[in-house]
């Protein structure tokens, strides 16, 4: 049957020759002692994904979408004063509450570990919204406009999102997918740093990575490792597939 | 055998009375449904615009998902509870004095019910695409997920919204065979299609009975079902302030309270315009006004449980929230909602010489239902505005658009039920002899 191909194609298993049929695992690794907070990986999340640019107005409403946003927190009292940043995007999370509480299915996990989200299927009840501890889901409050030479630039690969839909961090699955048709035709496994979302490829700092994590070999697999590791808000029990670094003192 | 002459002669006087306001027709109520009518067009014109444009014209934003309308729709279920409520359980508990009130509650049930649903569709983003909540045989076979709390709503609502036009309707059919043997006008027809061939005889009668008894049962447990599970829609969420397992019992009652409130603004309304102060009497203002004092007591208790647990366990992210209430930018709107729903009612209510006064029970009426509807935008927005990181609190007004499309969702249901009275005897007029002439149910 075509689902059965379908099935194992997405999962990388099939005419696996080389490496274990265990299916892929999409994870990210962001090394806050490295960031800057340069929001960088902000700008490239745009023009990849085909973000909507908010302007001035629709920012102040809080309505702007910015599928990675930098939290910016200040410690100490001025003038011994530090800013912190922390970059805050979709965990990615393997026990999500945004998945169950869609009625439509259109959020939902994808067998390589991805949260995924269904545009043609959102009907807009904003429940995953709401259950999201991480804010990390974004709506179209209306049809998307780009300014004039910004429409030229539209990734082709990636679908424009319209008017009443919820949409958010893909990590970018359509470069995954690309990998995955490369390595599946040449009869082996996604090679690490193989593929790389565009706000992992933009970081000057090199704070954020990302791979596979079912590899052994991968750098993420081994950062997770790290003694500096901690997830965001852990105790809600969620499983995100983000592990963040950060040096205590 | 002396009372029993008596009650036969009261026929005609209760048939004159009770079918009164479906035959004459004053100028104020023409004026009255051009007024509504005109509320409707501008709430219709608003959620065509907001449909064309985009949901964006409402005040909603990043992280508040949900507001105004779900408020709307919870605080519109809530009304649905008062027919389900008086008619179901004073029904099965065989309360006598239910007679003259239980056609206005459920008639109330039917159309608030109707205007809950619409304010789902008020909110959807794509709402021509709403019939993919159906589950419908489609080329993909795929289904909705039933995981989800919206899809159990939308069978919890399906089911009562049915349930309780039958149980309307069922009370009904002696009624419009009466009607239809008394008008000759281009109504006759049409009530004797509703009427369904009733002839009132014995087997008819057994039919209807036990229609009911089967019925009245079930659509108490319903009612309990669907204000539970509109509850769930937030306590299965993880939002701090919404994730408490006293949810659903504190909506069930909530949702007869405000209920209650709206049945006692119908009584005092329909017993001045069509002067019946013989079928509404004080009796029945003093009945509902301890129901009142029963169900903010109850509400009270569940509310006190709720704070007080979270007060005392001090988790931070549920603390924000009680304390935004308490003491933060929602005290106005959380005092005024303490105030109108829990402590005006008890103070007035329990009083047994106001609770004869139909004019003060009738304005205790109205500040419950403010009160609960301040409290339903209370349960959403506050815990919504907080979420656990902090980076990303926010505040919320409803839009003018919201507002319009709203006040045009309550004209509708003002204007339903002002067209009902026209079509509808508003007093269950076999109910009421079977009560006068044979003091209560018989077999």
């Amino acid at each position: 049957m075509d689902n059965r191909t379908h099935k194992e194609e997405i999962q990388g298993t099939a005419q696996n020759k080389t490496g274990s049929p265990k299916p892929y695992k999409w994870e990210l690794v962001i090394d806050l002692d490295r960031c800057t907070g340069c929001e960088a990986c902000v700008v490239a999340c745009h023009a990849e994904n085909n973000v909507r640019i908010s302007g001035e107005e629709e920012a102040a409403q809080g309505r702007a979408i910015n599928w990675i946003r930098i939290e910016r927190s200040w410690e100490g009292e001025y003038p011994d004063i530090k800013a912190t940043f922390m970059p805050v995007l979709c965990q990615h999370c393997n026990n999500a509450p945004c998945e169950p509480v869609c009625p439509v299915y259109a959020s939902y996990h994808t067998p390589d570990g991805l949260n995924a989200q269904v545009y043609n299927r959102c009907i807009g009840v904003r429940y995953c919204g709401n259950n999201c501890p991480y804010v990390a889901r974004q709506f179209n409050w209306f049809d998307p406009q780009w300014d004039a030479p910004l429409a030229e630039q539209l990734n082709p690969d990636v679908t424009v999102r319209m008017n009443g839909i919820m949409e958010k961090c893909t990590f970018c699955v359509q470069r995954i997918r690309k990998g995955k048709e490369t390595a599946h035709q040449e009869g082996r496994r996604v090679r690490d740093g193989e593929v790389t979302p565009a706000c992992v490829q933009s970081c000057p700092s090199s704070a954020l990575v990302f791979g596979d994590r079912n590899d052994p070999t991968s750098r993420v697999a081994k950062m997770v490792k790290n003694d500096r590791r901690f997830h965001l808000l852990e105790d809600l029990g969620t499983e995100p597939a983000i592990t963040y670094l950060k040096r205590l003192t | 055998m002396e009372t029993s002459r008596t009650g036969w002669d009261q026929i005609p006087q209760i048939n004159r009375d009770l079918l009164a306001p479906l035959q004459a027709t004053t100028w104020w109520y023409v004026i009255l449904v051009i007024g509504l009518g005109a509320g409707v067009a501008a709430g219709a014109g608003a959620w065509v615009y907001q449909i064309e444009t985009g949901i964006g014209q409402t005040n909603l934003h990043k992280p508040i998902f949900w507001a105004s309308y779900i408020a709307s729709f919870v605080y519109w279920i809530g009304v649905s509870h008062s027919g389900t409520f008086i008619s179901g359980v004073l029904r099965l508990s065989k309360a006598e004095w239910r007679r003259p009130i239980t056609r206005i509650a459920e008639l109330m049930t039917f159309i608030s019910v109707l205007i809950a649903t619409l304010c789902v569709f008020f909110h959807l983003g794509r709402v021509w695409r709403w019939y993919y909540l159906i589950p419908y045989p489609n080329q993909r076979t795929i289904w909705p997920d039933f995981r989800s709390p919206l899809m159990w709503d939308a069978t919890a609502v399906f089911t009562y919204a049915t349930a309780s036009t039958i149980f309307l309707y069922l009370p009904l059919i002696p009624d419009f065979a009466l009607v239809r043997d008394r008008v000759s006008d281009w109504r006759k027809p049409i009530y004797s299609i509703l009427a369904l061939g009733w002839r009132g005889s014995q087997t008819q009668w057994r039919a209807l009975k036990w229609a009911q008894r089967i019925i009245t049962p079930l659509i108490v447990m319903v009612m309990v079902s669907v204000h539970s599970i509109v509850g769930w829609d937030f306590g299965m969420a993880l939002v701090p302030g919404w994730h408490t397992s006293i949810i659903a019992p504190y909506f069930v009652v909530g949702a007869v309270h405000s209920g209650l409130g709206m049945v006692v603004i119908a009584m005092y309304v329909l017993r001045r315009t069509y002067h019946l102060e013989n079928y509404i009497r004080l009796e029945h203002f003093d009945k509902m006004g301890k129901l009142l004092v029963v169900t903010t007591l109850t509400l009270a208790y569940l509310y006190f449980a709720d704070l007080l647990t979270t007060w005392y366990g001090k988790i931070p992210a549920e603390n924000h929230v009680m304390y935004s209430m308490l003491s933060g930018p929602f005290a106005p709107a959380w005092w005024t909602m303490i105030t109108m729903v829990y402590v005006l009612p008890l103070f007035t209510l329990t009083l047994p010489a106001f609770r004869r006064w139909p004019v003060g029970v009738m304005i205790v009426g109205m500040l419950i239902n403010i009160g609960m509807y301040v409290e339903r935008m209370l349960i959403l927005i506050p815990p919504l505005v907080h979420p656990r990181l902090p980076y990303e609190w926010s505040s919320y007004f409803p839009s003018w658009i919201e507002i319009t499309i709203l006040i045009g969702a309550l004209s509708l249901a003002l204007l339903l039920y002002v067209l009902a009275v026209k079509f509808v005897p508003i007093i269950s007029i076999w109910e009421e002899k079977e009560g006068r002439l044979h003091g209560g149910e018989r077999g």
